[in-house]
C-alpha cells in the first residue's frame, strides 16, 4: 500500500508501526465518509417517506433541510444522558457502544471498488455475517440492563426474531458462495465479472439464484428490525422497544447502528447480488465512472428499497413474522442450496 | 510484535472473563463474560490462522447459541446468591474429588503417544497453499466424511426429539390458515342483500 511506504520511507518509521498507522489513518477517513453518507441516507429516508405521505419532509435547516442530520446531531449530544436508578449502568452505556462498535467493524471487510478495502480477508463473507449476528446483544443488552419492562419484553422479541432470520439469512450467504465458489467478498464480486456488452445479466440476480435476492432482502429487513419486521420497537404495544429508558448520546448511538447495520445490509445485497463495483453495461460512459460511485449508487438504489418499504407496507403479526421465517424462507433456502449446488456441480462445467 | 500485543491482549483477557464466568454474583454477567471467553478465544484462532474456525466460533456460539442461553438465563430469574449460600461447607469433599480428577487426567496425559502421522499433522497447521476453508472442506468431507455425517445425525436426533418433547396439539385451537385466507375471494365473503325494512335479511346472525 502507497501508505504503508510513506510512513515507512519518508517519515522513517519501522514496518510495524508504518502498518499500524496506515491502517488506523485509513479506517479513520473510512469512518468519517461513511459517517456523512449515512447522515445524507437518513435526510434520503425522511425525505422519501415524506414524499410517499405528500409532504415535505425536514426543510428548514439549511438549503432543502441538507443540514438537518446534523442540527439532530447537536441536539442528542448537548441532551442530559438519564441512566434509569433501577439500571445495571455499566452494561446499560455498554449496549449502545456494542451496537455502534459492530455496526462500524463490519465495513472492515467491504471492498468498495477493485483492491478497495481495509481488510481482504479470506472468510469475509463469514465475518460480515459474524458481525450481523453479534448485533442481537446490543438490543439484548440494552432490554436487560434497562430493567424496564417494554424493554425486556422487546429484547426477548429481538433474541427470537434475529436468531430466526440468520437462520435463512445464512443459507442464501451459502448458495452464493457456493456459486463464486470463495468466501472473500471480493472474489464474490469478480466471479460476477463478465467481457459482454450486457454486463447487468451477468450478476447473480440474474443466474440460478434469482429467488435468493428477495429473500436475502427480507430477511435483512427482519435482521435490521426494519418495518414492516419492527417488532421489537413496536410503539403501540411496546412504547419504543428497548430503547425505552435511553436518551441523548446512547440513543443516538443506537440510531447510528441501526442506520449502519441497514446500510451494511443494502452492501451487502449490491456485493452478492448486483456485482459490487461492476458497471451495468461494459459501454463507454459507463466504463468510464469508478467502481465505487457504481456500489455507492447501489447502496442508494438499496437503500430505497428499505425506505419504501417503511413507507408503504404495514407491521407484521408476531407469529405472522415467524412463520415467514421458518416455514417458508428457511425451507426455500435451504431447498436452493441444494439445487445451487447441484447446479454447480453438474450442469454448470457443460454450459 | 503488534501480533505478540495482541496474543497477550486476548489471553489475558480469556482467562480473566473465564474466571469471572464463574465469579460473577449474577447469572446474566456470568453469560456475558463466556460470550467474551468465546470471543477472545477467536481472537487467538485468528492469530494462528484458523480464521475459519475463529468465524465458525463466532457465528455459532457467540451469534446463536449464546444468545439463546442468555435468553434462558434472563427468564430464569434465578438468584446466584442464594443458591451458594452455605456451599463452602462441602468445599473439602469438592476440592478432594476436583483433586482425584485431576491427578488422573494428568496420569492419562503422560501416558499420551501420538502416532507418528498426526504429530507429522500438527506439525503443518496452516497450509500454505490453500485458504483454510478450502483446507478443512477437503479433510471433512474425504477422510472423515462418516464422521461428519454421523455428527449431523446426532444433532437431527437431538432436534427431533426436543420438538417431540414439547409438541402438544391442542383441540379446539383455531389457527390461521393463510393459504385459505389468500384464496378468499368478495364473491366467497360478501352477499349483496336487498333488506325490507322491518324483516332483516334473514341470514343466519344477522
Amino acid at each position: 500500500m502507497a501508505l504503508v511506504s510513506f510512513f515507512e520511507n519518508t517519515v522513517g518509521l519501522p514496518h510495524a508501526w508504518a502498518w499500524f498507522l496506515s491502517n488506523a489513518a485509513l479506517i479513520l477517513i473510512f469512518d468519517v465518509v461513511l459517517l456523512v453518507l449515512i447522515a445524507y441516507l437518513l435526510l434520503f429516508d425522511r425525505k422519501v417517506w415524506a414524499a410517499v405521505q405528500m409532504r415535505r419532509g425536514p426543510n428548514v435547516v439549511g438549503p432543502f433541510g441538507l443540514l438537518q442530520t446534523f442540527a439532530d446531531l447537536l441536539k442528542f449530544l448537548f441532551k442530559e444522558v438519564i441512566i434509569p436508578a433501577g439500571a445495571n449502568k455499566v452494561l446499560f452505556l455498554i449496549a449502545p457502544f456494542l451496537t455502534v462498535l459492530l455496526a462500524f467493524a463490519g465495513w472492515a471487510v467491504v471492498p468498495m471498488d477493485e483492491g478497495m478495502v481495509i481488510a481482504d480477508i479470506n472468510v469475509g463473507i463469514l465475518y460480515l455475517f459474524a458481525m450481523s449476528s453479534l448485533g442481537v446483544y446490543g438490543i439484548i443488552i440494552a432490554g436487560w440492563a434497562s430493567n424496564s419492562k417494554y424493554p425486556f419484553l422487546s429484547a426477548l422479541r429481538a433474541a427470537a426474531q434475529m436468531v430466526s432470520y440468520e437462520v435463512s439469512i445464512g443459507f442464501v450467504i451459502i448458495t452464493v458462495l457456493l456459486f463464486a465458489g470463495s468466501l472473500n467478498l471480493s472474489d464474490i464480486v469478480r466471479a460476477q465479472a463478465t467481457t459482454g456488452t450486457l454486463a447487468l445479466f451477468s450478476w447473480n440476480w440474474f443466474s440460478i439464484l434469482f429467488p435468493m435476492l428477495p429473500i436475502f432482502f427480507v430477511s435483512a429487513l427482519a435482521e435490521t428490525n426494519r418495518p414492516p419486521f419492527d417488532l421489537v420497537e413496536a410503539e403501540s404495544e411496546l412504547v419504543a422497544g428497548f430503547f425505552v429508558e435511553y436518551s441523548s448520546t446512547p440513543f443516538l448511538l443506537f440510531f447510528l447502528g441501526e442506520y449502519l447495520s441497514i446500510v451494511l445490509m443494502c452492501a451487502m445485497c449490491s456485493i452478492l447480488f448486483l456485482g459490487g463495483w461492476l458497471p451495468p453495461f461494459n459501454i463507454v460512459p459507463f466504463t468510464w465512472v469508478p467502481g465505487i460511485i457504481w456500489f455507492l449508487l447501489k447502496i442508494v438504489f438499496f437503500f430505497f428499497m428499505f425506505a419504501m418499504v417503511k413507507a408503504m407496507v404495514p407491521r407484521y403479526r408476531y407469529d405472522q413474522l415467524m412463520r415467514l421465517g421458518w416455514k417458508v424462507f428457511l425451507p426455500t433456502s435451504l431447498a436452493w442450496v441444494i439445487l445451487t449446488a447441484a447446479w454447480v456441480l453438474f450442469v454448470r462445467p457443460h454450459l | 510484535m503488534f501480533q505478540a500485543i495482541a496474543f497477550y491482549a486476548f489471553s489475558a483477557i480469556l482467562l480473566l472473563s473465564a474466571v469471572m464466568v464463574i465469579g460473577a454474583r449474577n447469572p446474566v454477567h456470568s453469560v456475558l463474560f463466556l460470550i467474551l471467553a468465546f470471543f477472545n478465544a477467536a481472537g487467538l484462532f485468528v492469530l494462528l490462522g484458523a480464521e475459519f474456525l475463529a468465524m465458525l466460533l463466532v457465528v455459532v456460539y457467540v451469534g446463536a447459541v449464546a444468545v439463546l442461553f442468555l435468553f434462558v438465563v434472563m427468564m430464569l430469574d434465578i438468584d446466584f446468591a442464594e443458591l451458594k449460600k452455605g456451599s463452602l461447607q462441602y468445599l473439602p469433599l469438592g476440592g478432594l474429588i476436583g483433586l482425584i480428577l485431576v491427578s488422573e487426567l494428568v496420569l492419562a496425559g503422560s501416558a499420551w503417544v501420538l502416532r507418528p502421522a498426526h504429530l507429522e499433522a500438527t506439525a503443518s497447521v496452516i497450509p500454505s497453499d490453500v485458504t483454510n476453508t478450502k483446507a478443512l472442506g477437503h479433510i471433512l468431507y474425504t477422510d472423515y466424511v462418516f464422521h461428519f455425517q454421523i455428527a449431523g445425525m446426532v444433532l437431527l436426533v437431538a432436534m427431533i426429539g426436543a420438538i417431540v418433547l414439547t409438541l402438544r396439539t391442542r383441540p379446539g385451537v383455531r389457527r390461521q390458515n393463510i393459504a385459505a385466507q389468500n384464496a378468499r375471494t368478495a364473491a366467497m365473503s360478501v352477499d349483496m342483500v336487498d333488506v325490507k325494512p322491518g324483516q332483516g335479511s334473514g341470514q343466519e346472525g344477522s
